[in-house]
């Protein structure tokens, strides 16, 4: 029931487990800094109105992240069955982008 | 971001930055913390200086200082930028690496934001692994109790092992605890101050580090720095060795170092270890101990304790309603800063062209010349006139109204919105703010 997807594939609502990074030197470090490691759940809280970038919340922080930094973080989705009970429950989106 | 380190004014502080003691034997203290957790307030708060703060990361970019006293010890407070980790690479996280490692402060606080400790423990154990001499400060502990959160902090202290603070320093709590913290650390002596690290890495990068440890610890300063410096040697970090070279020439340039460095390299490569691996490990380590020192210490005890700033999120950035409320906020303020204006801008005006009228009359009494009269009251007193009439109401009005929106959190929720329409020009969405 598992599939590999990256982090910009999460609707709001879904959560999944971080698999693996596909970022290199920098934004790596960068993306482990902020909880992002193999293992971590994460749950996607929504979009921004233009689509990008994504809200998420990672180790109890808000944190937005551009689709291009969220799209080299693979995760493993637990299947439909999870994301329907969490779609649409609720949505949370706030956070300063990460950028800097 | 895209400024050069010479427009943000680092460069200064590459130079050296020069430590102004009030006496011999004040206390060097360096203010370390994550963007955005009040580190500037509690600074602000035990100096009596007003450096700006300002509800978005980055305030700081290069380090402030201040001096402040708890009645006997004399503090130097250095004001360092907010940075994640140690281990990274902006400008600014590489000028709190510096101070915090190589200018050997005689202790750093580290500030901590209460609402998400978890993330910033991160910072404190990178931070403990270079220098046992810190005191964490748990500040906004009362946004902290706003969302139901209660934090053990003595609990914390003890798993730490180094003197823990709670405060709100908006409202100027808990400070005092700040410098008690700072005079246990300071009186510790070296045994006291010793422990076992809390950092425990893999086993293989543990052996590598005991290899390493004996050439480095001839040159290095202390143990807890040979231990660091093990560690991140072994981390190869470009951007930090360069730092190494810079100020312990001698640990980056030993024979024996460089040597052992290239055996435990040879034997990793060997056995299949990649350098990604090892880095990988290195940070999933401090997050993982961050996750383990958190259980039992934050307790959330409504589970659903932001479901209405969830809501607000919701309303405030949805695809729906988020433009349309963001544009109406805007407009609102504007639209209130110049109606709004206009009265005060009247008043204003009319009391200080009275005045002109009665400068002129008085100046006409009292036979000044028609040339001076011109040129300083029609000249200089009424251009001064228009200005302050027209420009200071719309400001005493606007700031205001701004502040109002950072206290309620509005402004990461605009930079979130468009930061979609900087991305376009390089830039980010924190920078909608500005304009």
């Amino acid at each position: 029931m598992s599939e590999n997807i990256c982090l910009a594939d999460l609707k709001r609502g879904q959560k999944a487990v971080i698999a693996k990074l596909a970022a290199y030197d920098d934004m790596r470090r960068r993306l482990q800094d902020i909880g992002i490691i193999e293992g971590t759940t994460v749950e996607c809280l929504g979009k921004s109105p233009l689509g990008d970038p994504t809200a998420f919340l990672i180790r109890g922080a808000v944190i937005a992240l551009r689709s291009e930094d969220s799209g080299r973080v693979l995760v493993q989705s637990n299947g439909e069955e999870k994301a329907n009970r969490h779609f649409g429950k609720e949505m949370v989106a706030a956070a300063v982008s990460l950028e800097e | 971001m895209g400024l050069s380190r010479e427009s943000m004014g680092i460069k200064s502080v590459d130079c050296g930055l020069e430590i102004k003691k009030r006496k011999e034997d004040d206390k060097v203290i360096a203010l370390a913390g994550n963007p955005n957790v009040g580190k500037s307030t509690v600074f602000n708060q035990l100096t009596g200086m007003n450096q700006h703060t300002g509800n978005w990361p980055g305030k700081t970019v290069a380090n402030a200082q201040g001096w402040c006293s708890d009645g006997q010890q004399g503090y130097v407070m250095v004001d360092i930028p907010g940075c994640y980790s140690l281990m990274a690479h902006s400008t600014e996280e590489e000028v709190a690496r510096d101070f915090i490692c190589f200018e050997n402060p005689d202790a750093v606080v580290v500030v901590c934001d209460a609402t998400c400790l978890e993330r910033n423990l991160n910072l404190v154990l990178q931070i403990m692994e270079a220098t046992t001499k810190v005191v964490v400060c748990v500040n906004l502990m009362d946004e902290a109790k706003k969302k139901k959160i209660s934090l053990h902090l003595d609990m914390l202290e003890q798993r730490l092992g180094v003197p823990v603070a709670g405060t709100a320093a908006r409202s100027n709590q808990g400070l005092d605890q700040i410098y008690t913290g700072l005079k246990r650390c300071l009186e510790q002596t070296e045994e006291e101050g010793e422990k076992p690290a809390l950092i425990q890495y893999p086993q293989y990068i543990e052996d590598a580090i005991a290899r390493l440890l004996p050439a480095i610890e001839q040159v290095a300063k202390g143990k807890e720095e040979a231990r660091w410096l093990c560690a991140r040697l072994l981390d190869a970090n470009d951007n930090l060795m360069e730092a190494v070279r810079k100020y312990r020439k001698p640990v980056a340039e030993t024979e024996e170092v460089t040597s052992c460095l290239a055996e435990i390299w040879e034997e990793w490569k060997a056995a299949g270890i990649t350098q990604e691996q090892v880095s990988d490990d290195m940070a999933a380590v401090f997050i993982n101990k961050a996750e383990d020192l958190c259980k039992g210490i934050v307790e959330y005890e409504n589970q659903t304790y932001n479901r209405k700033d969830r809501k607000l999120d919701w309303i405030f950035t949805s695809k729906a309603t988020g433009f349309p409320i963001m544009f109406l906020v805007l407009l609102g303020i504007f639209w209130i800063t110049i109606t709004g204006a206009n009265y005060p801008s009247e008043l204003i005006s009319n009391v200080l062209f009275k005045l002109e009228a009665w400068l002129v009359g008085l100046a006409d009494a009292s036979g000044v010349p028609v040339i001076i009269t011109e040129l300083l009251i029609h000249g200089v007193y009424r251009v001064l006139a228009w200005v302050v009439s027209v420009m200071l109401p719309p400001m005493a009005i606007f700031f205001p109204l701004f502040t109002l929106l950072e206290d309620f959190g509005y402004l990461p929720r605009v930079a979130f919105n468009l930061d979609r329409c900087f991305k376009k020009c390089s830039a980010c969405g924190k920078q909608a703010l500005t304009m």
